[in-house]
């Protein structure tokens, strides 16, 4: 029997509110020079005070409800309390024993079939700042601390030990991507605004903490060398040990962090500068906006797509919102298109759909749609246009570049002109075929595709080939 | 902007720094000097909490209270000593010496702002600001023979006052008469949207001496029991007597969580101050860090250097109190005792209308005589209660033991600081006009 895989995430997003959590220094500090978007209170300099972000509680209560959480009649902030150069007042603000939220849950699709994946908690919490560390982080000559990332919001979502493998746990990490971004309040192509601490164990041994991952990829990577570590260990009689440990995402493994200083007493208390929020009633007037899986369902109603289709177009609310800018060309074309070819393309570049501009796309969609350039085309088109953007290259429409190649769908003047040669140049073919052998007429038809660089419509060409090898018998 | 000059002979090292030329605006306060307790943060001038671990730091800016100041024309003149972060109950703890009392230089100013509270006392400046944690504005204000409130909690801002216990303390003004308590009062409270436990409660009040007809005085039993020395109750008594004589009502009663008060007082200000102390690890202020040391050994080193002791030592009490394991039995039932405090003040106040004692058990003891810290911490028995309760107090003087000054303690109702302003009014004006 299989050993039973037990898994649980602790899963911290920024929230993008436009202003910190305490203070009004701007989040949108990413393009800007270290500690430049900072201010006494973020600072936590002596004396400054935490002001509440309301913004902050709201896009947490959407949160709270979208994950049908509820919310507790009284929340508290705590102090967790540890010495670390870029806390900047030795304890971040955070909740402890009353959270803003409890018991809420995430529907993911599961090995075999859908699966509610329970969630625990949900609370705020403010960001420490970023240790800069000059070298590697063991040999650092010195470290440098950046404060503009002290004190942005972040909500820190708990689920109950509920996932089975690391593949299912990547999928409920898409799926709550997906469902932050379509409440608005999380940009997850933001450097650095999603980490995950896992817990995870194989059926009666210790369980292992796994911190300090960073990337969608890195939390499936980890799990799967820390299920294998732990795996190697019990086939060897070793006893799995209770510990944290760490993700080194360069190297994909998880080291032991067992040294002293890391053993730390919190010292949690109420934190006496900020009142218990009392914002339960709140949560009547939030209104959840349309959630991943009901746009899946309208995708489906609305522009029929294939339910394989429906789910890749509405994982992303970028896509989902792409695509609807698009559909209205042609709702079967927009959905392949999009779904099997574009996001194929811009996966292979390491692109976002966010710098495809919805007209361009449209005008590759309606020549589609005419029949004016053949799939073959489009795709070297849409190849064309996307290398032009990752290289930062002024794009053209995809009307010019196919005027610009010649990319145009043959006529049938120049394609009979072109099969004519064909037959010509290819004499011993030619008597293959008429003794019998079909497989001459593909060999044929690549030569006239050949010949005419794909733009010619495979229809036609089977058709007008047929013709004039009967005509020149 | 217009300048005053301000260059104070201090034979009592009251301040720690000074504004020899001190700048001011137009306004109510146009040009008069106040001293700030340096625990609260003054833009561009060295604030230091009276520690060594905070030399050389600048805020870069104002504490609320501040702003207040400047903008009603107040000229900040400069910063007192007091005990380092507050902690004590003579300023001795200071790094930079201890300041001495101006009516016998032998003897300490009380604490912990006994540096804003010897200005006022010598005549260097005419108010200050202190800020009261468990009894400092009050302490000194009896040692030093001044008036000092302090306000009831969230009444005034704590935006830019280095917080030693935040769920405690509270920025209060120091005169040299009730007037002038009232007259900083009404400029520095009200709320302040930095300050997420201020309340909207301005002080518009003109004492009124009146009021004390028909007033009805709680005096605990406790406050003149064990521990208060006889001589000072008696001058007390004296003083409740002159109340009793201008038509108020006396009502002895008790207080069963007196027994609770000083313990739960120490659990929680320690356990604070372990947080609020923490960030202070050589990096960001004061002195810097010159050491190959890894990261942990380098801020211990460096906190043992630059923390005197009574700070270390209630540091290490306040992260044992919070400590995993121990964090119900003494943070948790610290703050059981805090609630049944408040309780009790309550209860009280459906009878009576202020609460009437001495500040301190005694009159102000010699430099070095306080050197067991029990002995220091059982000096705050009569003024950390209104600390726990959140309810206004006042110290105003009433008579001397050996030419030393006594201290008569105010306490009122939660947001009623008018009434204890009045009592305390009425006191001064009778004994003024009886040239007592």
């Amino acid at each position: 029997m299989a050993d039973e895989i037990i898994i649980g995430l602790e899963i911290h997003c920024q929230l993008n509110t436009a202003s910190k959590l305490f203070c009004g220094c701007s989040t949108d500090f990413r393009d800007d020079a270290p500690n430049t978007h900072t201010c006494p209170i973020c600072l936590g300099l002596p004396g400054t005070m935490p002001m509440l972000n309301k913004k902050a509680i709201e896009f947490a209560l959407l949160v709270a409800k979208a994950l049908h959480c509820e919310v507790l009649d009284e929340c508290e902030f705590a102090r967790k309390n540890y010495f670390y150069p870029d806390l900047n007042k030795a304890y971040q603000i955070t909740q402890y024993d009353k959270p803003l939220a409890e018991g809420g849950n995430l529907i993911i699709e599961g090995d075999n079939g859908e699966r509610k994946i329970r969630i625990t908690r949900i609370h705020l919490e403010e960001d420490p700042g970023r240790s800069v560390h000059m070298g590697s982080q063991d040999r650092a000559r010195y470290t440098l601390v950046d404060y503009n990332r002290s004190g942005i919001p972040l909500i820190e979502i708990v689920t109950e030990p509920d996932l089975r493998s690391p593949k299912e746990a990547r999928r409920f990490l898409n799926k709550m991507r997906a469902t932050l971004e379509y409440l608005n309040v999380f940009d997850s192509e933001a450097e650095g605004s999603l980490r995950v601490d896992a817990n995870i164990s194989i059926k009666g041994s210790n369980r292992v903490e796994v911190k300090n991952i960073s990337s969608y990829k890195g939390v499936e990577k980890a799990l799967l060398f820390e299920i294998t570590r732990q795996k190697n260990a019990i086939r060897r009689g070793l006893k799995v040990e209770r510990e944290t440990r760490h993700f080194l995402e360069t190297r994909g493994v998880t080291t032991s962090s067992r040294s002293k200083e890391e053993e730390n007493d919190y010292r949690y208390f109420p934190e006496p500068d900020l009142l218990p929020l009392r914002v339960k009633s709140w949560i009547d007037a939030i209104e959840l906006p349309e959630l991943p899986d009901a746009r899946r369902e309208r995708f489906i109603k609305q522009y029929a797509c294939s339910v394989e289709h429906a789910k890749t177009l509405t994982g992303s609310i970028r896509i989902a919102e792409f695509f609807e800018k698009v559909a209205s060309i042609d709702h079967t074309l927009a959905s392949t298109w999009t779904a099997d070819y574009l996001l194929g393309e811009l996966n292979y570049r390491g692109m976002s759909i966010d710098v495809v501009p919805p007209d361009i796309f449209r005008d590759l969609l309606s020549h589609l749609k005419n029949e004016s350039i053949t799939d073959k085309s489009g795709v070297e088109v849409m190849r064309i246009i996307l290398d032009k953007i990752a290289h930062k290259e002024p794009i053209e429409t995809p009307t010019a570049c196919i005027t610009r190649l010649g990319l145009g769908k043959t006529g049938e003047g120049e394609i009979t002109g072109m099969v004519k040669d064909v037959l010509d140049e290819n004499q011993s073919a030619v008597q293959d075929y008429r003794t019998g052998k079909n497989e001459a007429l593909n060999y044929l038809v690549g030569q006239v595709m050949k010949k005419c660089r794909g733009r010619a419509d495979p229809a036609q060409l089977n058709r007008l080939l047929i013709e004039l090898l009967a005509k020149k018998e | 902007m217009e300048m005053i000059s301000f260059n104070p002979h201090d034979t009592c090292n009251a301040f720690i720094t000074t504004q020899i030329q001190a700048p001011f605006k137009e306004g109510a306060l146009s040009g008069v000097p106040i001293a700030i307790k340096d625990n609260i943060c003054t833009a561009g001038i060295e604030t230091t909490c009276g520690s060594a671990i905070l030399k050389g730091y600048i805020p870069p800016y104002d504490a609320h209270v501040i702003t207040l100041l400047k903008d009603a024309g107040a000229a900040i003149v400069g910063k007192t000593n007091m005990d380092e972060f507050g902690m004590g109950t003579t300023t001795e703890s200071s790094a930079f010496g201890p300041t001495t009392n101006p009516h016998d230089p032998s003897r300490v100013p009380g604490g912990s702002s006994g540096g804003s509270a010897a200005a006022v006392a010598s005549g260097m400046v005419p108010y200050a600001l202190g800020t009261d944690t468990g009894g400092s504005i009050r302490c000194p204000a009896s040692f030093c023979g001044i008036t000092g409130l302090k306000p009831t909690y969230g009444r005034v801002s704590r935006f830019g006052l280095i917080a030693y216990a935040n769920s405690l303390e509270q920025i209060g003004p120091m005169a040299q008469d009730v007037s002038g308590v009232s007259r900083i009062f009404s400029v520095i409270a009200g709320h302040d949207t930095h300050d997420a436990t201020s309340v909207n409660h301005p002080y518009t009040h003109n004492p009124d001496p009146e009021k004390i007809n028909g007033m009805r005085i709680g005096v605990p039993d406790e406050f003149f029991g064990d521990g208060v020395d006889p001589a000072v109750s008696t001058v007390v008594k004296e003083a409740l007597d002159v109340f009793a004589s201008k038509g108020a009502e006396l009502i002895p009663f008790t207080m069963p969580s007196m027994r609770f008060s000083l313990a739960a007082y120490y659990v929680i200000c320690t356990s604070e101050a372990s947080s609020n102390l923490a960030r202070f690890d050589g990096i960001r202020y004061g002195p810097a860090i010159d050491t190959k040391n890894r990261w942990h050994d380098a801020f211990s080193k460096y906190r043992h250097d630059y923390f005197g002791k009574e700070v270390r030592r209630r540091i290490m009490l306040g992260t044992f109190a919070l400590s995993s394991g121990y964090y119900g039995r003494y943070y948790q039932k610290a703050q059981a005792a805090k609630r049944m405090v408040r309780e009790d003040f309550a209860r009280i106040f459906t009878d009576v209308d202020i609460i009437a004692g001495p500040t301190m058990p005694t009159v102000a003891y010699k430099l070095g005589e306080k050197n067991d810290p029990l002995q220091m911490y059982l000096s705050d028995i009569l003024t950390v209660p209104a600390n726990l309760a959140g309810v206004p107090a006042l110290s105003v003087p009433c008579g001397h033991i050996e030419k030393m000054p006594v201290g008569l303690q105010i306490m009122g109702k939660p947001f009623d600081d008018e009434t204890v302003i009045d009592a305390a009014y009425a006191y001064e004006q009778e004994v003024a006009k009886n040239g007592r």
